[in-house]
Formats: structure tokens, C-alpha cells, sequence
């Protein structure tokens, strides 16, 4: 057969999702221990055994991280892999999502009925400044730190867009608030005010601490299975509606930062493919990946829930609040912990949640189909996901 | 614009990358290395009764959490071995050696370390050794510091332990240096090479003709090799930056200063660098600069003020 | 060959429909691999090789559906080192892109995958090593336990050597064999062009006994890439496809004291899920470094002398880290679309001993 006429997917449900509570040093548990305790809780979630999964894929950032080369050798047995196949991902900062993605094929394909698939990252081993700035020689240092590479782009927005400074504070008040209703959050800062968010020393000029991310250690799995495998799911399952990466060269001339093409192309394949055409009444709620506030407003511009220049009057109108009519990163975000090789599949199994109603205080009501989005590199790698509540074409 | 003309020699330097990591253990890896510094070895014991030494956190066979310990011989049998006549360094020992999977006396499975012995004619699988303690022990695999020969039976039978001591290593510090040589390839070479003579040297897309500041030896829209090369430069327009308020570790700037991207005249993206002679909070997207040379420096140390006029948004929007 | 599961073999479920597409490798070009790629950044190296895979397609970057590469940041000693290979790809517009960080194999069963969901039609894979960029044999220490074998900076070598002694213990195997393990690969590599040793290669002295720097592979710097398509479309892109029956891969623990060494189980495991044992290969391609590891998986797969092992010299003769188990399934491919070979058996292996290990199946048209 030619064409993909007859090999028609398999529709792939999420039946089970477990993460670790994420903090900035995980001193009691092994790297192993670490990701173990997020997949033990997967599979709790889907009242599975390690018998039941039949491959694992494993995602995280830069093994300089936590200075293991290709973790998941070590990590077979702690993973139940013993006999299996294991599949590690990499794909910088978009790299949780990409491997829910990879996951998420096995299933549609027919390869693999229940696959476990899973990201981590252990940032107290070292330190991620360190792996991200080795002294590589005939090259200039980096001048400016994390946040000083993603400070000119938040410059270059305001100027495009006239929106007001004090956008980004508003982000960061919300998410850090969404933060205290998720348990699973690293930081639960439960005196924080906008006035101190806005008073917070500026970083990297237009980017204040307040609204930067943390360092985290974390985990995050998810349990993907088939028609068959949902049936038999203790809980409601949700459904991959559409799943795409994209990718775009690191840097280029054209390149437009801001809003990167690749994360435009690559919102418009997953809202095809789950048959969106208006995905700001469409879409109930959105974990996007936002490492620094004002990317909030941004990525709705780039996701097509604004028009270009809108975005930051979504986000000060209160549109992206809990009680908001397209909340956004109910569960506080990248900015309430960012376990860097974990942070997008958090967001994947954020979004999967809130359409299971299964994500606790920080539920958006009535949640049917929700957006997990992470992207990575010098904003060129982006992945998504689109999850509903029912069965894709019930 | 210059067709290449003799490619300078490509570059290549020592890249050192070390690191202090910094380990968490959790309970059994705990439990194993603080008995090492306590002269004693722990096994752990599978559901079916195997004891796995060195004891790990999870069932090879089953993905089972395990964590009965139990305390074996510091005797035991090689079950393979290698003569390493060369050893390298960071290895547990400076003189020829064994690596040897030693079978520890009331074990299941065999764990990895080095035989001191005479020489690979004095060792064979099946032959009796016993662990020789470091005389400063920290818990740490390294605690032993190798196995040593030894004539006496297999005697030991596995006695569960509570793998409880007093002041447990909780965790370990594992440095780890590689020495790699680093070549940027003939692309930044020539790069280099230019930038040697103060001059900014791009080359250009034959493709799509955009001239790409550094060059990366292809042309990343086109995936083709950029070949022309093209002098951009000196000046160049501010097109967005952002200012530093927190000080790098490893580097000797002052803050606040302005750490810009900066469109070279004649190149089609910009580049990064810093801003300097003039005050940090005035430097504004548009800022038209030149760089500024500093002796024994392979880049400009900063950019400065040119003193023309403000670039109009318009004319540099499309490179931000 | 027999059905001896692993250890949990027993418990995946083969889904109710199997993957039924048939996907083929319908281009593959590789680098003259060498010891020191030192002139040419990792982009520079990785160039050539893709434009003469898709020019051997007849594709452009812009018309592939699904781009999946292989490498690894220690190998190059920086972090990301795959965003700038990617500038050799032209990823604009945007492309649908992954990237495993192992050995391109991997890369390629991802890809595999994604045309297996009906989403993609053609798909490029890659992969690259610079290996000389750092000491390999030290390099790979930094892939064990990171608690217990790691700080002792046992290196692929001696781990390796641990593997061969045990084998040359079970009776399987003496280091004449060995050597003649080598010579074979090396005497084979004469005919491919790509090859770093070709001809012979003396013995040599032990580097770590048993094993003489003879039975080690080269250290080597390349890059290797292939095209898939399914269907029809790899019917019109190649004249003979070289079809992936079936493709599997499988793990086995990571410490070398719970293992049985002599034995690859993994591998004989992937075989079987892949359909190798249904009827003979005529040619195999094993991603064995050390002539110890080809007896080894010789045996767990069990190819008897009637199977051509390694006819490009395999990576005795040239070993592009990260690139050598695609190459495998490129250097298959090939073979299939000379005319060379009908049903053959291509092997990836990566980890400590050979802990992981992929096994794909190809086929030339029925004819």
C-alpha cells in the first residue's frame, strides 16, 4: 500500500501520569530514584505494572547536566526496560515533549500496544550554567548569562508590540499563584505580591528576577496505551487529538525570534490535525512553556490565540487567568519549576490532566481539550500536543 | 567581496571539560558506600533470594524496588578479568593491572574493580582474591582500592544487615575531567584568521545570497556551503539588547553593562557583544557603533558610539 | 534459531495489527571516514554526505517529510552540539525534525516509526562522531553507573576485554580466531571506498588482554546518512529498494556482573521481533567494534557460515561513533540494491558490552 489510506492510526489515550515534587535539590534520592518515583506514579495512576509496558522512552537536555552519557543505559533497570526496547530523546529544551511525541507514535503505529515514556532532569548533580557556557576555545564567552539571551528578544517585543512593562510582572504574580494550588510545583511563594514581583531586582534589563525560572530536580511520566489499553483504564484517559514538531536552524538570516516560524507551522499542523480553526474558543486551557514571563504573551502570538501585537492585551485583561476564559499554565508553569528536561512533558501531562479532570485545585472546569507546548534551542525546536477529553472522531 | 583565497591552516585547541558532580544516593547506594568506608560489604536481596553485590536500587530482572540488604565476605572468585598493561589516568591504580568481575563470597552477581597482581600470567576466572582497603576511606567505590590474591576457601554466607551506621554518606562528589582538542572547522577559521587582522569577514550564501556573520561553513536555510567571502563592518546598528545587572562568574565586566545583538553593515544577522562609552541606560535599539580593539584580544572588547545618527527602526526591523 | 526470551520477554503484547507499511531504504551516502576530521567543523563534515544522499534520492531537503539524527554532546565535549550540525541540513521553511542521542540507528527506527503512523512518506536520517575530538576510551566511562563503576574509569577497552576473556574461557572463541576476526574485516574493507584500515592491520601488541589493538576498532571521525520512503514512493525514488521487513530493538541490564557476557540476548531478542528467524539472511552487517563482540553476537544470532558477516569491513575498519550502527543498515541497504544480497540482517549496537542492540531485516522486490 502506497498511501497512508490503509494504515489509518491507532488513536493513542493517556491513561496515566506521575511527577515528582519538584524542588531545587533532591539530596535523598539517586538520579535513578528520581525518575523511578515519577513512572512508579504513572503507573499507579493506570493501575499498571512494570509487565505491562512494552517500551520506554526516555527524554532529557544535555547529558553535561548531570555529567552521565546517555543516562538511560544506567537507568534500564530502575525503568523496567530489562528486555524491552529503550528509546532515548533529545531535542534541547522542546525534548519532554518531543519524546511524549516519539511515545505517542510507538501507539499509533501498532508498534507497541502500552509504552511508559518519561523525562528528567537532576540539576543539582552540577550545574546547568556550567554544561551551557564550557569553555569552548575561539569562541566568546558568553556575556550575558541564561536570561541574558532571551532578555533582547522580550526587548525587541515590547518595541514591536507598545505593550506596557508591566505585562511581564503580571505573568509571573499568575503563575506563581496558579503554583500554589499544584502540589507538584517547586516554588510555593505564598506571600508573593505584584508589588514585590514588580519591585524584584532587575536581572537582565527588561527581565526582573521575579520572573525568571527556577533550577529544578524532577520528573515526569506519562503511561500512552491504545483503544484497547483506555478501555481497561481505571480513570479517564485522555486523547492525543494532534502531535508535531518543528524545527527551525539555531540562528539565520530572516530569523524572526519573537515569533519563531517553526512554533507558528508547527501550531497550525497540531490544530489541523485535531480539526481546530479558531483555537482561542477552541482550546480550554494551555500549559505553554514559558521559562520567562513576557514569553506568555509572546507564544500567544506565535500559537495563534492573538493577532501579532495582541497578545499582551490577553494577558492583561485576565483572559489567561484560572478563571479566565483560555487559562494558561494552570499549573504555574516553567516558572514555578523548570526540572529543564522534564519542564516540557510537564507541560504535555499538564494539559493531559486538565482534560482527565484530574488536575486537582488547579482544574479548569469543564476542560475538554487543552494545549501542551515546549520548545527549546535558540527557539528553533518546537513541540505540541493537542488532548481532548473524548476519543479523537467520537 | 573576495573569492576564498588561500584558506588559512584550520584551527584546532584543547577544550578541557571537569566538573565536580555532585550525587545523591538514596537509601541502598547509601548504605553500600558508608559500609564500604566501614569495611563491611552490603549486598541486596531479590524477592527470589539472589543477593546482587554491588547492591542496586532496582531488580535487573523484575524492575522491583529492592531493599533488604545483606552483609557479604570482602573474599571472593574472578569470574572474568583483563591485564591492563597501560593504565590510564583517573584508574585506580598506576602500575599494570586487572580489571576483574569479582564474585564477592555469598553473592549472586559480580562486581567491577582491579586486581593488583604480579602480572596477567597470576590470574585466571576462578581465582581467590580479597579486597584491600584504602587506608583513607571516604564511602566511596574507591574505598577499595583493589582486590589483592588470596589463598583461603569461599566461606560466607550472606547475613542481613540493616544497612544503618552512624553518620551515613548520604552523597559523593565524583570529579570528572575530559580532555577533548576542539576544531571549528575551516568556515570560523578563516573567520578567525580575519578577525586576527581586525577585519569582520562573513561569507555569503551562494543560494539565497545572505551573508552570514560569523560563517558556519554552510548556509543553515539552504543547506549549502557558503564559500564567498565578505567583508563587513566595522559598524554596525544596535537592533535590540538587554542590560546586565548580575555579575557572570567567569567573567571580569563591571555591571551594569549592555550586552547588545549588533547588525554589522553589510551582514544579514546580527551578532552579539557588548556596549560600551557610553552610559549603560543610554543605549537604545538603533544605536549606530564601531568596535573597539583591545592588544592580545581575539574579539573586539566591546562596541562604542559611532556618533552618527539613530538607524530608523524600519531599516534594521527585519534582523531583530 | 531458538526462541530463548529474555529475561521479560514474556510480557509485551504484539499489538493485534502489525505494522504493515512497507518502508525501504531508498538512498544511503557516508564520508571517507578518517582518523582526524580536524579541518572541518561537525556541519562541514555532515555536508557533503547529505547532499549526496538526497542528489542519490532525487529529493530536496525542503521535499523530506521527517528528519530524525543521531549524535552525542560528550562525544563532540559540548553541550547541543546537534543545533549547529543542523545548519548542514537547511531546515527552512521549518521542518518536522528529531534527534536521539545515540547512535543514528536509533535515529532511523524513529523515522521508521513515524512513516509506520502514515504521517511521513520519506524521511532523511542521520548521523556523525568526531571521535577524535576527544579520548574515546575515556569518553564512554562517563556512560557507567555513575555511583559505582564510573569513578574507577573502566574504559570500553578493558571493558570490552573483560567480555572477550570470558567468552575465551567458555571455549567460544582463542585470540588466532580472533585475529582472524580482524584480518577478515580488514582484508574485506579493500573494496569499500569509505573505509578508514583497509588491508591488513598487524595483531599487534595487547592493548588490553586478551584483546591486541588488532581486534579494537580505529578511532575514526564520518558521518553517514540514509532516505526511507514507503511505498510507491519508494518504488518511484529507487530502482531497487532495499525493504525493512521488520525492525526491532531490546536492552539488557546495565551492570556487566549481572550479565552473562559470552551471551547476547538483547540482540537475539530484537532478532526475533524483527523477523529475522523466519527464513536465512544471506548477509549480515553487526555493529561489533571488537572482533570479540562479532563471535559473540554471531552465536546469539546464529548466523552459521553460510552468511556473508560484515562484507564492508564493518567497524573494524572504520568506527564514526554515533554513525557506525546506521551505517550498518545503510552498508545492508546497499548490498540489496546491487543486487548483492536478497535478505539481510543489519545490527546496532550501543552501551557498555553491547547492552543495547537494534536488529532490521531487509529485502530486495521479490524477484
Amino acid at each position: 500500500m502506497s498511501s497512508a489510506a490503509g494504515t489509518t492510526k491507532e488513536p493513542v489515550a493517556i491513561v496515566g501520569i506521575g511527577q515528582t515534587r519538584h524542588v531545587a535539590a533532591r539530596r535523598d534520592v539517586s538520579i535513578a530514584g528520581l525518575v523511578r518515583e515519577a513512572a512508579q506514579r504513572a503507573l499507579q495512576d493506570a493501575e499498571l505494572t512494570w509487565q505491562d509496558i512494552d517500551a520506554v522512552v526516555i527524554g532529557k537536555a544535555p547529558d553535561f547536566f548531570e555529567g552521565v552519557m546517555m543516562p538511560e543505559l544506567y537507568l534500564a533497570d530502575a525503568l523496567g526496560a530489562v528486555g524491552k526496547p529503550l528509546l532515548r530523546v533529545h531535542t534541547a529544551g522542546s525534548v519532554g515533549g518531543s519524546t511524549a511525541l516519539v511515545a505517542a507514535d510507538l501507539v499509533a503505529a501498532r508498534v507497541h500496544r502500552t509504552v511508559l515514556t518519561l523525562a528528567f532532569e537532576k540539576q543539582s548533580e552540577s550545574n546547568a550554567m556550567w554544561g551551557l557556557s564550557l569553555p569552548v576555545p575561539f569562541q566568546q564567552p558568553l556575556l550575558a548569562g541564561a536570561g541574558g539571551f532571551f532578555a533582547p528578544h522580550v526587548r525587541a517585543y515590547m518595541r514591536r508590540t507598545g505593550a506596557p512593562a508591566t505585562v511581564g510582572s503580571l505573568v509571573a504574580y499568575k503563575d506563581r499563584r496558579n503554583a500554589l494550588k499544584n502540589p507538584y510545583a517547586h516554588l510555593h511563594e505564598h506571600d508573593l505580591t505584584l508589588e514585590k514581583v514588580q519591585a524584584s531586582p532587575m536581572l537582565w534589563d527588561p527581565v526582573r528576577y521575579s520572573e525568571t525560572c527556577p533550577s529544578s530536580d524532577g520528573a515526569c511520566a506519562m503511561v500512552l496505551t491504545d483503544r484497547a489499553g483506555a478501555r481497561r483504564a481505571p480513570r479517564p484517559a485522555a486523547w492525543v487529538h494532534g502531535g508535531a514538531m518543528r524545527s527551525e536552524p539555531t540562528l539565520f538570516a530572516g530569523k524572526d525570534f519573537v515569533s519563531p516560524q517553526a512554533g507558528k507551522d508547527c501550531a497550525a499542523a497540531v490544530y489541523r490535525q485535531a480539526g481546530i480553526t479558531d483555537p482561542r474558543r477552541e482550546i480550554d486551557a494551555v500549559e505553554m512553556y514559558v521559562p520567562f514571563s513576557w514569553y506568555e504573551p509572546m507564544w500567544l502570538e506565535n500559537l495563534g490565540f492573538a493577532a501579532p501585537g495582541e497578545g499582551w492585551k490577553l494577558t492583561e485583561s485576565g483572559v489567561t487567568e484560572l478563571d479566565g476564559d483560555l487559562p494558561v499554565n494552570p499549573s504555574g508553569g516553567v516558572l514555578s519549576a523548570n526540572p529543564i528536561g522534564a519542564s516540557g512533558m510537564i507541560r504535555f501531562a499538564e494539559a493531559a490532566l486538565q482534560v482527565r479532570g484530574q488536575a486537582g485545585e488547579h482544574q479548569v472546569p469543564g476542560a475538554r481539550r487543552a494545549l501542551g507546548h515546549a520548545y527549546g534551542g535558540g527557539s528553533q525546536f518546537f513541540s505540541m500536543w493537542v488532548v481532548g477529553a473524548d476519543a479523537p472522531g467520537a | 567581496m573576495t573569492p576564498t583565497s588561500g584558506t588559512p591552516e584550520a584551527l584546532s585547541a584543547p577544550l578541557v571539560v571537569e566538573f565536580p558532580f555532585t550525587r545523591s544516593l538514596g537509601p541502598v547506594q547509601s548504605a553500600f558506600l558508608t559500609g564500604l568506608r566501614e569495611r563491611t560489604v552490603l549486598g541486596v536481596r531479590t524477592a527470589d533470594g539472589r543477593v546482587l553485590v554491588p547492591p542496586v536500587e532496582y531488580d535487573p530482572v523484575t524492575a522491583e524496588e529492592i531493599r533488604d540488604l545483606a552483609e557479604v565476605g570482602t573474599t571472593g572468585t574472578v569470574t572474568t578479568w583483563a591485564w591492563n598493561p597501560a593504565p590510564r589516568r583517573d584508574q585506580p591504580l598506576d602500575t599494570p593491572f586487572a580489571w576483574v568481575l569479582v564474585r564477592l563470597d555469598g553473592a549472586d552477581t559480580a562486581l567491577l574493580h582491579v586486581l593488583d597482581a604480579a602480572g596477567p600470567d597470576a590470574v585466571r576466572a576462578g581465582m581467590r582474591v580479597r579486597v584491600r582497603w584504602a587506608r583513607e576511606r571516604t564511602g566511596a567505590i574507591t574505598d577499595i582500592a583493589c582486590f589483592e590474591p588470596y589463598e583461603g576457601g569461599e566461606a560466607s554466607e550472606p547475613v542481613p544487615h540493616t544497612g544503618e551506621f552512624a553518620d551515613p554518606v548520604t552523597g559523593i562528589t565524583t570529579p570528572a575531567r575530559l580532555d577533548y582538542t576542539y576544531a571549528p572547522g575551516r568556515a570560523q577559521s578563516r573567520y578567525l584568521a580575519a578577525l586576527a587582522e581586525r577585519r569582520t569577514v562573513g561569507e555569503r550564501c551562494p543560494s539565497c545570497r545572505k551573508v552570514y556573520v560569523p560563517p558556519r561553513g554552510a548556509c543553515p536555510t539552504c543547506g549549502v556551503a557558503t564559500r564567498d567571502q565578505v567583508e563587513v563592518g566595522p559598524d554596525g546598528t544596535v537592533t535590540t539588547f538587554c542590560i546586565v545587572n548580575i555579575k557572570a562568574k567567569n567573567l571580569d565586566i563591571e555591571v551594569p553593562y549592555v550586552y547588545a545583538h549588533i547588525a554589522l553593515d553589510g551582514a544579514d544577522l546580527a551578532l552579539h557583544a557588548r556596549i560600551g562609552g557610553i552610559p549603560y541606560d543610554q543605549v537604545r535599539m538603533g544605536l549606530r557603533v564601531r568596535p573597539v580593539w583591545r592588544d592580545g584580544s581575539r574579539f573586539p572588547d566591546h562596541y562604542r558610539p559611532t556618533g552618527e545618527p539613530d538607524a530608523d527602526y524600519d531599516s534594521y526591523k527585519g534582523l531583530v | 534459531m531458538s526462541a530463548t526470551p529474555g529475561p521479560a520477554a514474556g510480557t509485551p503484547q504484539v499489538p493485534d495489527t502489525p505494522p504493515a507499511r512497507e518502508i525501504a531504504v531508498v538512498a544511503f551516502a557516508q564520508s571517507d571516514h578518517t582518523r582526524d576530521s580536524a579541518e572541518v567543523s561537525e556541519a562541514e563534515l555532515l555536508l557533503p554526505v547529505l547532499q549526496d544522499v538526497l542528489g542519490q534520492a532525487g529529493l530536496r531537503a525542503g521535499e523530506i517529510d521527517f528528519t530524525c539524527s543521531g549524535s552525542s554532546d560528550y562525544l563532540a565535549g559540548r553541550a547541543f552540539s546537534f543545533t549547529m550540525a543542523l545548519d548542514s541540513v537547511g531546515a527552512w521553511p521549518p521542518i518536522a525534525e528529531s534527534h536521539v542521542e545515540t547512535d543514528g540507528a536509533w535515529a532511523l527506527y524513529e523515522a521508521w516509526v513515524k512513516l509506520l503512523t502514515g504521517d511521513a512518506e520519506t524521511a532523511l536520517v542521520y548521523a556523525y562522531g568526531k571521535s577524535s575530538s576527544g579520548e574515546v576510551r575515556d569518553v564512554l566511562t562517563r556512560q557507567l553507573d555513575p555511583y559505582y563503576v564510573a569513578p574507577l574509569w573502566p574504559d570500553s577497552v578493558a571493558l570490552a576485554a573483560l567480555q572477550a576473556q570470558a567468552l575465551i574461557d567458555a571455549g567460544a572463541t582463542d585470540e588466532a580466531a580472533l585475529a582472524g576476526v580482524a584480518a577478515r574485516s580488514r582484508a574485506d574493507a579493500a573494496a569499500n571506498p569509505h573505509a578508514q584500515l583497509t588491508g591488513p592491520v598487524p595483531h599487534g601488541p595487547y592493548a588490553v588482554r586478551p584483546l591486541h589493538t588488532g581486534d579494537c576498532p580505529p578511532v575514526t571521525d564520518g558521518a553517514a546518512a540514509v532516505v526511507l520512503a514507503a511505498g510507491d514512493t519508494a518504488r518511484r525514488l529507487c530502482d531497487r529498494p532495499a525493504w525493512i521487513r521488520g525492525m526491532d530493538h531490546r536492552t539488557e541490564a546495565h551492570g556487566l556482573g549481572v550479565r552473562d557476557l559470552t551471551d547476547s540476548p538483547s540482540a537475539r531478542l530484537a532478532a526475533e521481533r524483527a523477523g529475522a528467524c523466519e527464513r536465512p539472511v544471506d548477509t549480515a552487517e553487526l555493529h561489533a567494534p571488537f572482533s570479540s563482540q562479532e563471535v559473540i553476537l554471531r552465536r546469539a544470532l546464529r548466523l552459521d557460515d553460510a552468511v556473508r558477516i560484515n562484507p564492508s569491513g564493518g567497524a573494524l575498519a572504520a568506527n564514526p561513533m554515533m554513525a557506525t550502527g546506521l551505517i550498518r543498515i545503510g552498508e545492508a541497504a546497499q548490498r540489496i540494491g546491487r543486487g548483492d544480497s536478497r535478505r539481510a540482517l543489519a545490527h546496532a549496537t550501543s552501551g557498555p558490552c553491547l547492552q543495547q542492540n537494534l536488529v532490521a531485516v531487509l529485502e530486495g522486490e521479490p524477484r
